[in-house]
This record gives structure tokens, sequence and C-alpha cells, in this order.
């Protein structure tokens, strides 16, 4: 099957597809996450290990938490694209990916927080796994605002990649502040990484919500990608065009 | 029901916590509908007046 991909880097047909494409991914979102809350409410046994009933925040947290990290390689993987082929559409693609991967990091803290108080005793501790997401959000934030503070799109595009690409060192920290070769080497309070040990239905909800959010981003970024081509390109003539249908 | 929101104790925590989630969840679309609302009107409002100005020179 023979897809012309460059087709849909040009800003004038990638805004319809992606209109298009929006209604879909908010219905797959509402239905996934709401169907993965109620097994993970309903279907579940009110304990996970030592955890009672408060162990439900994994639902939101997991999958936030899981959003964040994907969403930033996401970010980084646009802006790449952008530096190696200079598409305007891979470039605004990273800057809507950007502020979604915020809220979903500042979510994941939130719900760690109210999970912490609980089972820790502590809303917060600078323990490796909660400062990676802290330092995470404020990379999302310093590339927000030092795409904001150029004015020059074209400029400000180039500038943000490269924060984002320097930004990945991040991620191996946060690959081993859950996976600890030696627990005593890093004191940590937030638990490893333990897929396996989940009682299967939890594991079940939690993955079908963390998919629901993947649809949700799909589909507030895609909003968010239509935003800035109308801002960017409103001196157009396809945008001039699009608006006679209007 | 009531035991259901009660969540053995732990309602606050739990319901805080999607709470949360719910409310930008929400927020966010919403606030990208209404941006996109209004850069749709701008890019109108911007094509009357340079219709406008076009009728002028012509006249």
């Amino acid at each position: 099957m023979a897809i012309n991909w460059f087709k849909y880097s040009s800003p004038s047909s990638f805004y319809p597809l992606a209109g298009k494409m929006i209604p879909l991914f908010m219905t797959l979102a509402v239905l996934l996450t709401l169907g993965g809350l109620y097994w993970g409410f309903f279907e579940t046994p009110d304990v996970l290990s030592d955890q009672k009933q408060y162990y439900r925040i994994i639902y939101v947290h997991v999958a936030s938490a899981w959003m964040a990290m994907w969403l930033y390689v996401v970010m980084v993987a646009w802006a790449v694209l952008g530096l190696i082929f200079n598409t305007r559409m891979s470039y605004m693609l990273a800057s809507a990916t950007a502020v979604t991967g915020a809220i979903m990091t500042a979510l994941s803290l939130w719900t760690g927080a109210f999970w912490g108080q609980t089972s820790w005793g502590t809303w917060w501790d600078w323990d490796p796994r909660m400062t990676s997401q802290l330092i995470l959000l404020f990379l999302y934030i310093g590339y927000i605002a030092l795409q904001s503070a150029i004015e020059d799109n074209r400029r400000s595009d180039r500038a943000s990649a490269v924060l984002a690409i320097v930004g990945l060192a991040v991620v191996p920290v946060i690959y081993y502040s859950i996976n600890c070769p030696n627990p005593n080497e890093c004191a940590s309070l937030h638990q490893e990484s333990s897929l396996k040990r989940v009682e299967p239905n939890i594991l079940i909800a939690m993955l079908v919500v963390t998919a629901g959010f993947w649809m949700y981003c799909f589909a507030v970024i895609l909003m968010r990608v239509r935003n800035i081509i109308l801002q960017r390109e409103s001196h157009t003539q396809w945008v001039d065009r699009l608006k006679d249908k209007k | 029901m009531s035991a259901f929101f009660a969540m053995g104790g732990y309602g606050f925590y739990v319901w805080c916590s999607m709470g949360m989630a719910l409310f930008l969840m929400l927020l966010e679309p919403i606030v990208l509908k209404i941006q996109h609302t209004r850069l749709i009107k701008n890019i109108q409002r911007q094509k009357r007046r340079q219709a406008a100005r076009s009728d002028i020179s012509e006249q």
C-alpha cells in the first residue's frame, strides 16, 4: 500500500485530516476510560497486596505517568523529524504535544501526592522517582516557555527542539529510579515497577484506562495542532478558502 | 452506594485524584474548542475587512 506520507506534512492537507480524526479518538477515549474505570472499581478486589481501597488511584496515576513519559518521547521524535526534514508540521506537532504532556505530568504528581499521603503518610518526598517526574514537568514548562519567548516561529521551533533533545537525559534517570539494580543503593519510597505481580483484573483495568488516556492525548493534540495551524497560516490562501465552506 | 463513595474511609484521596483527572481532561478540550472558535472568528473578520477595503479602492 503506497501512502504518500509527505502529503500530510503540509498543514493544508493535515488540517482537514486531523479534523476528521478528532471525533473518532475522543469517542474511543471516553469509551475506553469509562470502561476501564468501571472494571477497575467494580470488578476488582478491595485490596492490592497490603494496600486498601486507596490503591484505586492507580488507574489514573499509572495512566497519566506513562503518558507523561511517552508524550515526551513523542515530542522529541517530532522535534528530531523537524530538525532533519525541516517540516513545519513536525514542529507544530511537537509544540502541540508539550502542553498535553505537561498536563499529564502534573496529573501524575497530583494523584501521586494523594496516594503517597495514604500509603506513606507524606504528600511529597525527594525520592528519585518523584524528583525525576518533577524535572520532567520543568522540562515541559521550559520547552513551552522557550517557544513562547522567541517571536520568530522558525527560530523558536529549532531552539525548543534542541532543548527537548537535551532533556532526553532524564529518561534513563526515570528508568533507573523504578528499575533500581540494587535497592540498597537507591533509597526509594516509590515502589519498583511491578506489573507482573498485580492482580489480573486490576492490570486489565489499568491498561484499558491507559489506552483511553492515549486516545484522549491523540484527540487533544490534534485539536491543539489545528489551532496552531490556524494561528501560523492565517495569512495563506488555503485558510481563506477553508473559511468559505464554513 | 455511600459505601462505594466512602472507599473504605479513603474516599477523600480517591475522589480528589479522580476529580482532578476529570477536571483537567474536561478543561483542556473545552479551552481548545473556545480557542478554535475565536481563531475562526478572527480570520473571518479579517477577511471581511479586506473585502471592504478592496471595495473602497475599486470605487
